[in-house]
């Protein structure tokens, strides 16, 4: 069983094979650490993410004072550590084989609003200590709250962090270092987007994911093509195509639309009977006033794709991008099936 | 009386800062929740004309409820403001601290509209319930309700409470518009007459713009459904993605609509299309390929039949199946 998960390990994490081996079966689930200051935002990235809460529920969350480990079971199963701001964690007494020892990415919160100085600061000592014995760990900085800043201090904000950031990683000779940016704010798409492109880099079989999307886009005459995680719609696969806010924000919407409507008239009776032969999964699309389409379908217990179609050859012919995408849901599965799921099925 | 082309006056009224505007609009000019904020306060009286189901025009008087602008209505405005209503709806503040002064001008208001509209039909709204908690609030709106009746002389009331941040908005204005289409007896029998037809759980009929229900028929087992409030959380739920597809196709949200959406899933299948020029139909049938596509047809073929007869005005524009001319349309892909 054991090797079964770690073949679905980000590859840079396979290296330490041995390692993961020799430690408990659920701790080899790849690890999101949310980490930064005291009041930077991690509880509520992660309420909002992963616990649907409405952002401005987020102000009454109380501060974090331990680790709030969550098992999050997806398409793919992860952890999310949210650390108190207050923690030491840097101190010799703290086991940084136990943080740090089986990981996929550190998610470091920036308030943006707030003087940075300090956060910087610590970010720098830990990335060099992380760099030192995890070369392969994913730094991933929020640069978070940008919703309070115009646009223009949003983006000399984001460069002087770059800048002090990679200055002092470069005195300090680590030329590469996997440091990625985000801007970020709960009351818009932006954490959910980040979020995407920080859980994106921990799925192993992502470039074949996307080669079959764009395939799949291109036949179909798809503008833009979303894989969505259903339960937290982050999305952990698109078409390569420059990605638009606005084509997010409809797919993502729609789910939530056909999950509350399903919500309401999904309920179980007796006399409640089919009227015939249908597909398991759901399938749903609508057509706007501007005769944009939003084709929804579901892949499995966890993911659906969701497409824009502008294109009005491609829409005429929904029978054909039905036929298509149910041909890209079993090549899906095929890909991505849970594999430890079936080991455990044959046993 | 022309019932095609009809006008109805409604006043909307209750104490300043009450939340009359706000929920007007919401329904009506397609605010979202948050932001009502920027509106000032109403000064005077605020006349709005809302279409609403073709043949029925809203003809909507917002008053500004400073004690002031009060005092002018119920002296020298009286006969202008109070004549020729058709629906007074009363707006309380489940905050304030002045119930018993609130409950003086409502009956005050009520009196003056007994003298030159007793025909009217009263609503009043128990408004801002989301500011209660949530185990209190049944007990305080049954408590408030208990005495608004007692201060309405021989009107018979309805109340309803009501929240800009839910469904319950819309539960109460659909109740509030339920009252006021002329003809709906007659939609109700042709709805009641095409669910049967096409085997439909429930049919609801959804108001264009604003999104509330119309009117809504369901099966036997339809009624069964347990949640009694989807059709409320349904035009919620719409309204909402109404103002997604404005906000990303650059538009206003009102010229942002949908044109039709199917969804089938396992439990049921829902198709969603426009019906008449201010309505969407919606409708739930069980799950099955089949039977789902041929119910799609018969609502686009009951829909010819039904804007054909409307032109000829035939039956106050809404066709009863039996005296429909192709009276197969309906179910002949059954």
């Amino acid at each position: 069983m054991l090797q079964g998960t770690s073949q679905f390990l980000p590859e840079q994490v396979q290296a330490k094979n041995g390692q993961l081996s020799t430690s408990k079966p659920q701790d080899a689930k790849p690890r999101l650490m949310l980490m930064g200051l005291r009041r930077s935002g991690k509880s509520s990235i992660a309420s909002v993410v992963f616990h649907k809460m409405p952002p401005n529920e987020t102000l009454f969350l109380e501060s974090t004072t331990r680790i709030q480990k969550d098992s999050i079971h997806s398409f793919m199963d992860f952890q999310v550590w949210d650390f108190p701001g207050q923690l030491e964690y840097l101190e010799p007494s703290f086991d940084l084989e136990n943080i740090f020892g089986s990981l996929g990415a550190l998610v470091w919160v920036i308030d943006a609003q707030d003087d940075y100085l300090d956060s910087v600061a610590r970010l720098n000592r830990t990335i060099l200590t992380v760099q030192q014995y995890y070369p392969n760990i994913n730094i991933e900085v929020f640069i978070h709250k940008v919703d309070g800043l115009s646009d223009e201090y949003r983006t000399d904000t984001f460069q002087d962090i770059v800048q002090l950031i990679s200055d002092e990683l470069s005195d300090a000779g680590y030329e590469n270092a996997p440091v990625h940016y985000y801007l970020t704010s709960i009351y818009d798409y932006s954490v959910f987007e980040a979020f995407s492109k920080v859980i994106q880099k921990l799925i192993p079989n992502l470039s074949t994911l996307e080669n079959l999307i764009n395939t799949l886009a291109n036949n179909c005459g798809f503008e833009k093509t979303y894989l969505f995680d259903v339960l937290s719609k982050i999305y952990i696969a698109s078409d390569t195509r420059p990605v638009d806010m606005s084509c997010y924000e409809m797919c993502s919407d729609y789910i939530d639309v056909i999950v509350d409507i399903s919500e309401l008239y999904s309920w179980d009776h007796p006399d409640r009977k089919p009227k015939g032969e249908q597909n398991q999964e759901a399938e749903s699309h609508v057509v706007l006033h501007d005769e944009t389409m939003i084709h929804l379908m579901e892949m499995n217990k966890y993911l659906c794709l969701v497409s824009v179609i502008r294109n009005p050859e491609s829409k005429s012919k929904k029978g054909l991008i039905d036929m298509n995408c149910r041909t890209f849901q079993e090549a899906l599965n095929d890909v991505f099936s849970r594999s430890w799921e079936q080991e455990q099925e044959q046993v | 009386m022309d019932l095609r082309k009809k006008k109805r006056k409604v006043l909307l009224m209750g104490k300043s800062g009450s939340g009359k505007s706000s929920m007007r609009s919401i329904i009506f000019s397609n605010y979202v929740a948050k932001d009502v904020r920027r509106l000032g306060a109403t000064i005077d009286v605020e006349h709005s004309h809302v279409k609403f189901m073709g043949n029925l025009t809203l003809n909507l008087w917002d008053c500004g409820g400073q004690d002031a602008f009060m005092e002018t209505y119920l002296a020298s405005q009286r006969g202008n403001i109070f004549s020729d209503v058709a629906v007074l709806i009363y707006v309380f503040d489940i905050e304030s601290r002045e119930v018993e002064r609130d409950l003086d001008t409502y009956n005050a208001i009520i009196n003056a509209l007994k003298e030159y509209s007793p025909n009217a039909h009263v609503f009043c709204l128990v408004h801002k319930l989301d500011l209660i908690q949530a185990e209190h609030r049944q007990r305080i709106y049954d408590e408030r309700s208990a005495m608004i009746r007692s201060r309405s002389e021989h009107f018979s009331i309805d109340t309803f409470g009501s929240s800009i941040w839910d469904q319950s908005l819309y539960k109460a204005w659909a109740g509030i518009v339920h009252k006021l289409i002329p003809n709906l007896t007659v939609i109700e029998r042709f709805l009641h007459a095409f669910a049967k037809r096409v085997d439909a759980e429930e049919v609801i009929l959804f108001e264009r713009s604003t999104f509330l229900t119309v009117t809504s028929v369901s099966s036997e087992i339809g009624d069964m459904n347990p949640i009694y409030d989807r059709h409320e959380r349904l035009s919620n739920i719409m309204k909402a993605f109404k103002h997604c597809a404005a906000r990303n196709t650059h538009t206003t949200p009102a010229s942002a609509g949908f044109v039709v959406m199917h969804t089938k899933t396992p439990q049921f299948n829902v198709f969603l299309g426009r019906f008449t020029d201010n309505t969407y139909i919606f409708l739930v049938v069980p799950p099955g390929e089949a039977a789902y596509n041929c119910a799609v047809l018969n609502t686009m073929l009951a829909r010819e039949g039904f804007t054909k007869a409307a032109a000829t005005g035939h039956g106050d524009g809404f066709p009863l199946p039996t005296v429909e001319s192709p009276d197969g349309t309906n179910g002949a892909h059954d």
